[in-house]
């Protein structure tokens, strides 16, 4: 009890989070059919929140162990924190993106639901950062899963939203069902779920490496639905296409941070032996989990950028990208080694930032013309040149030519795949950028080059929408050349308890 | 007379788990795919529970079972809330014919 009662301390992010879901959903009740108190007090709750997460930035420990065991069920350090903050990040500029979006007001009577959801899914999110045992790992997968289904198709009164959850939530059943049928395999073989007590019993080699190779291929099901990683990634583009698309940003950015930090920390903990003074990681040899995630990033970057090369649908082939990229993030944790995971986190960022960007251009255009579909995105260079300049922008950003700040998100990768001696991967990963520009520029070609048969007025843009496009403008364009204080920040946030 | 052991346990479980993929695969009716995601889940309940009663691994298996009875029949609620609007949307819960997001 009196464990209990001295963890509550390190959950405060937590707990404001949950506070802040009961004030929205009171506000809303009070408030009736008035719906415009609501995004105050879902900014409001999120400052707070990201106050609490930035006063325990430094502190590292374990929460919520039981009576004489070392371990905790959650894991409070610096790495989470850097993750929890970026959470908080994209969830307020989602909030300005809902702002802003039309297919949102159509549904205006749901907005209470739709931000309560919201923080069902940043409290899902944050218990998932900081999962150090895998009954925690599933129970907060689930809570983020179950939010994010409802989401896709909050609007209820078009064929894609509704086919868009549905698919959703088969393919989330099925796979949190196989990683929990991994989990209950892993508990048979180690008598625990705890990450840190089963990194112990591997080190020890008293148990057979097949069964817990099986397992853990079970497990990563779940990683694998969440990052939407090949072979787990067909509910990607159908999901991505039919969400109304502020869900659909909120996807691609947050949840799949959340499934990034899950992964790293669980590769590290579970199956590292010890950290060389130089960074490098020494793997656990019974199990090769280097060449399992080598397999899987090669095909999933092969496979999103192959498949987004003939998309005519611009949220789908921001899916297929979104795809390809968590390819490349998966190198910098087959790097296993500090560097690597450094390049990680500095790639989050600008893939955070320069994704916003992308699909905030793409939902204001939708909002004019009605449509995200290539064919009609003809002419708009000349009707609306700040937008579909800045698109441009995060397109290159996306590829990661110099000077955006994808190419500094690709070079440290690229560094640190280099360092850790696999200069065939790096290749394969180079010639898959190659590969991306094609279709980014197909997108470019269709905006400026292609004229439309029919006129299309001229379109401006309201103040904030310009002001919320010039931030992430901006910042995609000073991360590429300033990029030095983020490069720090990472550096210090890669401290995860126990290594 | 035959000694029931962990072993019958873990068929049953791996047994339960294989239909449970199969209904997911074969069935085109959404219910029916969302009940092979229910016999998917009590397969891994069952594991939990015969490790903890005959691994002596103390309480921890057949807690995790309930937390994950509680889990799956929230998600069933979610999932027939969906499906029902899909009915309503689609006039059927065929998964084949509800295709319109497609290349």
């Amino acid at each position: 009890m009196n464990q209990i009662v001295n963890s509550l301390q390190y959950i405060k992010p937590e707990i404001s989070a949950a506070i802040a879901l009961v004030v929205l959903v009171i506000v809303d009740l009070v408030m009736g059919k008035n719906k415009k108190y609501l995004a105050p007090v879902m900014i409001l709750g999120l400052l707070v929140t990201g106050y609490f997460i930035i006063d325990q930035f430094n502190i590292s420990s374990f929460a919520f162990g039981s009576g004489n065991n070392k371990y905790g069920l959650l894991a409070i350090d610096s790495f989470g924190s850097f993750f929890k903050l970026l959470i908080i990040f994209s969830s307020i500029i989602i909030v300005f993106f809902t702002l802003a979006s039309d297919e949102i007001k159509k549904a205006n009577e749901r907005l209470g639901e739709y931000y309560a959801l919201i923080w069902g899914m940043i409290i899902g999110m944050f218990f998932m950062i900081s999962a150090a045992d895998l009954i925690v790992v599933y129970i907060s997968l689930e809570l983020v899963s179950l939010s994010s289904y409802v989401l896709a198709g909050i609007t209820k009164d078009t064929l894609r939203n509704s086919e868009a959850s549905l698919k959703y939530v088969i393919y989330g059943g099925v796979s949190s069902g196989i990683m929990l049928f991994g989990i209950s395999i892993l508990y048979g073989i180690t008598g625990t779920t705890n990450i840190y007590e089963i990194n112990a019993l591997l080190q020890s080699q008293q148990i057979q490496g097949l069964i817990v190779t099986l397992s853990v291929i079970l497990i990563f099901a779940g990683f694998g639905f969440k990052i939407s990683a090949a072979p787990f990634h067909f509910w990607t583009p159908d999901v991505y296409e039919g969400a109304p698309i502020t869900i659909t940003t909120y996807l691609s950015v947050a949840s799949k941070a959340a499934g990034v930090a899950l992964l790293l920390r669980f590769t590290k903990i579970t199956f590292i032996d010890s950290v060389n003074p130089d960074g490098s990681w020494n793997i656990i040899s019974l199990i090769d989990w280097r060449s399992f995630l080598i397999i899987i990033s090669i095909l999933t970057m092969t496979l999103g950028n192959f498949a987004a090369l003939w998309q005519n649908n611009m949220k789908r082939l921001l899916a297929y990208s979104s795809v390809a990229h968590v390819g490349y993030i998966l190198l910098g944790i087959i790097a296993l080694s500090n560097e690597g995971m450094m390049a990680v986190l500095i790639y989050f960022v600008i893939y955070t930032i320069m994704n916003l960007g992308a699909f905030f251009v793409v939902m204001l255009i939708a909002n004019k013309i009605g449509s995200e579909e290539l064919d009609d995105y003809k002419g708009l260079g000349k009707a609306a040149p700040v937008l579909t300049v800045s698109l441009a922008i995060f397109l290159v950003s996306l590829i990661g030519l110099p000077p955006t700040a994808g190419f500094i998100a690709k070079l440290y990768l690229f560094l640190a795949l280099i360092n850790a001696k696999m200069i065939v991967i790096a290749v394969i990963a180079l010639l898959n950028t190659v590969v991306s520009v094609y279709y980014y520029f197909r997108v470019l070609k269709y905006l400026f080059i292609n004229s439309s048969e029919k006129e299309i007025e001229p379109f401006g843009l309201n103040i904030p929408n310009l002001i919320m496009l010039l931030v992430l403008v901006t910042s995609t364009l000073v991360l590429g050349i300033y990029f030095t204080p983020l490069v720090n920040f990472a550096k210090n946030s890669i401290t995860l308890l126990g290594f | 007379m035959i000694h029931i052991g962990l072993i019958h346990y873990l068929i049953v479980s791996s047994i339960l788990f294989c239909l449970g993929i199969f209904g997911v695969i074969t069935r085109k009716n959404a219910i029916m795919v969302l009940m092979g995601i229910e016999l998917i889940l009590n397969s891994a309940n069952i594991n939990f529970v015969a490790f903890a009663r005959y691994g002596n691994f103390g309480n921890s298996g057949q807690l995790t079972a309930l937390f994950v009875i509680i889990l799956a029949a929230a998600e069933a609620a979610i999932a027939m809330a969906i499906v029902l609007n899909i009915y309503k949307m689609f006039s059927t819960i065929n998964v084949d014919e509800i295709d319109t997001l497609k290349d």
